[in-house]
């Protein structure tokens, strides 16, 4: 192996370094939704990113595509490197020539990702033609080979239905298929399974873990979901209000976490046996919209460790919270949280 | 499709039906009398009478209308109480200005709208967009009659670019037929082309900003086909649906321009037969116009399955 190679394998595949986006605000100028966000992704590895919804996850994983502007905003600051290149300046024709093969996406709607007035072959069979160069007969047999992949019954048949004849979860194995078919090297799946039934969700994510042992792919997976995290990923970084409050090893993250936002998202997941008498742990109130963070940390309105005239003056900063694990709170040694306990 | 196609025609038989009972109602309602005309200046009330009972004009409505409908069965839309010419022939000379006309208004509206509303939605809310809706919403204010008027008077009478009045058939050369059609038919696709505009900028606005539409980026497709392949076949839907109507709109719209150029089409055909109560030609008009509208409506009805396949199942 040469040191070029070796160098090559130690790079992480996908590196964000203080990745701030913004969006307009209603009342002009610009509103950050996501700030200063950082984390790094290995070849081949998973990493999950955790919050509720409007912390930012989506955002942050459309910068990662380059979207940021399609969807109207704009990545006000910060690098998003992917195997060593950096994306943040790169001309929109060049863009093109990676989204595909070099990365893609699926959605939390599934059916509505798919375009109504053209078949799931056709759709699929585009994305290879352009990246890949097929012709249409190469093209065409390609989409039902990823058809059968994603174990779609009845391949060759169902290459020429449209999209609604497939139901959610057949959707979203057809929108795999069409992101695997340029073998790309990094897969984000936004939510895939929210919108899908529980029997459903488990199927998918099983299908997305055989494709990940099959191919290497790595995997960006944004959930608010930790039970689906937990099945799923290796590393963990968690989000509130826009920003990173916690990153760490799946173990480290699910069995000491060092933010109490983390702590209570572990307390809400619903557990077998858990009696009629007790009522699921919530977390109070709600997670504040971008440009109304308020003072210090973001999180300290809702938490219930926040130490008045200190939490709410104070921004803190991501500190070492545990053997591999940073928390952005300032009482990360002071208080002791509960993980996920194996009874 | 062929069965559903021959389903559609069945189901316009009623209307075919209808349309002219309506117009042997109207007429009957009105005053005025064909007899009256024909009977020259003084008549005697003898010598109108007469002409009544020649033409079967003092039957009663219901037995009128049902002598014509078998006539027409027969292949025989009659004559005309006038110059006694057959309205068959009649049609027949005088459709090729009429739908040379609507043809060209058509033309305009789809290739003109489609262009404007593509170029507005290339940057939502901006300097073009603004500036299309703008237009738009003044050229479906302006009546086709007055804009006709002024684009005659300014390209025909000042500038002299193009021919003031009449037509040319299109036997006779493009050049010819063409630039007889210009002015009238910039004139009658104004409406339509500006409701075109604004209907495809609206359902563009929205599919664009669809999931799909994301995806399509997302896979790596460039603006440009994803707005020519992706997004324009969905946002044709609601535009393909209204298609029928803005045909008829045209059509009706096509009586007042002929006038204001002197074409001779059926629009002015149809109002002399209104003026001199020359029944048998106006309900052939009123046949014929019909039958377009139909036969517009079952080409739409078949395009909207390329459009939308979820109306295919």
């Amino acid at each position: 192996m040469t040191a070029r190679q070796q160098e090559a394998d130690a790079r992480p595949l996908l590196e964000i370094r203080d990745l701030t986006v913004e969006f307009p605000a209603p009342v002009g100028g610009w509103t950050p939704v996501v700030q200063r966000v950082s984390f790094t992704l290995g070849q081949g590895e998973s990493v999950a990113l955790v919050g509720e919804s409007g912390s930012g996850k989506t955002v942050t994983s459309l910068a990662v595509m380059g979207l940021t502007g399609v969807t109207g905003g704009r990545v006000a600051a910060g690098s998003v490197s992917f195997d060593g290149r950096e994306l943040t300046s790169l001309p929109e024709r060049e863009w093109r020539a990676l989204r595909g093969p070099g990365m893609g996406m699926i959605f939390q709607q599934p059916i509505r990702s798919l375009n109504p007035a053209y078949t799931v072959g056709d759709q699929i069979a585009e994305s290879v033609r352009r990246h890949l160069g097929l012709n249409r007969r190469a093209a065409r047999a390609r989409a039902i080979e990823m058809l059968d992949l994603v174990q779609i019954p009845r391949a060759a048949e169902r290459v020429d239905d449209y999209p609604h004849a497939f139901s959610g979860g057949m959707c979203q194995r057809v929108m795999i298929a069409m992101v695997m078919a340029c073998n790309p090297r990094l897969l984000i799946a936004d939510e895939p399974t929210t919108a899908l039934d529980v029997t459903v969700q488990e199927r998918i994510l099983r299908l997305l873990r055989d494709l990940q042992e099959q191919t290497g792919v790595s995997l960006l997976f944004v959930s608010h979901d930790l039970a689906v995290v937990a099945e799923l990923c290796q590393k963990v970084t968690v989000m509130y209000a826009g920003e990173v409050v916690e990153q760490g090893t799946a173990a480290d993250v699910f069995f000491r976490p060092g933010h109490p936002y983390t702590s209570g998202l572990l307390a809400a997941i619903p557990k077998p046996g858990l009696g009629t008498g007790r009522r699921l742990a919530t977390i109070p109130g709600s997670i504040p919209a971008p440009g109304l963070w308020p003072e210090g940390c973001r999180f300290h309105l809702r938490c219930p460790h926040r130490e008045p005239g200190r939490c709410d003056s104070v921004r803190p900063d991501l500190v070492p919270a545990g053997p591999s694990a940073q928390a952005r709170c300032l009482r990360v040694s002071e208080i002791d949280l509960q993980g996920v306990t194996v009874a | 499709m062929l069965r559903h196609a021959g389903k559609r025609l069945l189901a316009a038989i009623p209307l075919l039906l209808v349309v002219p009972l309506l117009v042997f109602l109207l007429i009957d309602l009105a005053p005025g009398d064909p007899a009256v005309v024909l009977a020259g200046d003084n008549p005697t009330p003898e010598r109108i009478a007469a002409i009544q009972a020649r033409l079967g004009l003092s039957d009663p409505v219901v037995e009128r209308y049902a002598r014509w409908v078998g006539a027409v069965l027969h292949g025989d839309l009659g004559k005309s109480l006038m110059s006694d010419q057959s309205v068959m022939e009649m049609i027949i000379r005088r459709m090729g200005a009429t739908m040379s006309l609507v043809l060209f208004a058509m033309v305009m509206a789809v290739v003109l709208g489609a262009l404007m509303a593509i170029l507005s939605s290339l940057r939502p809310g901006g300097v073009v967009d603004r500036l299309v809706n703008w237009l738009a919403s003044i050229a479906i204010a302006i009546p086709a009659f007055w804009f006709g008027l002024v684009l005659a008077s300014l390209f025909a009478v000042t500038y002299r670019v193009f021919p003031a009045f009449g037509f040319v058939p299109l036997s006779e050369g493009i050049g010819p037929w063409l630039s007889h059609l210009v002015l009238p038919g910039v004139a009658l696709g104004l409406l339509p082309a500006a409701e075109v505009t604004l209907q495809l900028r609206s359902a563009l606005g929205q599919v664009l900003t669809s999931d799909y539409i994301l995806n399509a980026r997302a896979k790596g497709l460039s603006r440009r086909s994803v707005l020519f392949k992706h997004a324009l076949k969905n946002a044709c839907v609601p535009v393909v649906t209204v298609f029928g109507f803005r045909v008829a709109e045209v059509l009706a719209g096509s009586v007042t321009i002929e006038i204001i150029y002197n074409m001779p089409g059926l629009g002015s055909l149809a109002v002399d037969s209104v003026l001199s109560r020359d029944i048998p030609v106006l309900l052939g008009f009123v046949l014929f116009s019909t039958s377009v509208v139909v036969v517009v409506n079952l080409l739409v009805d078949i395009s909207y399955g390329y459009f939308n396949p979820k109306v295919r199942a």
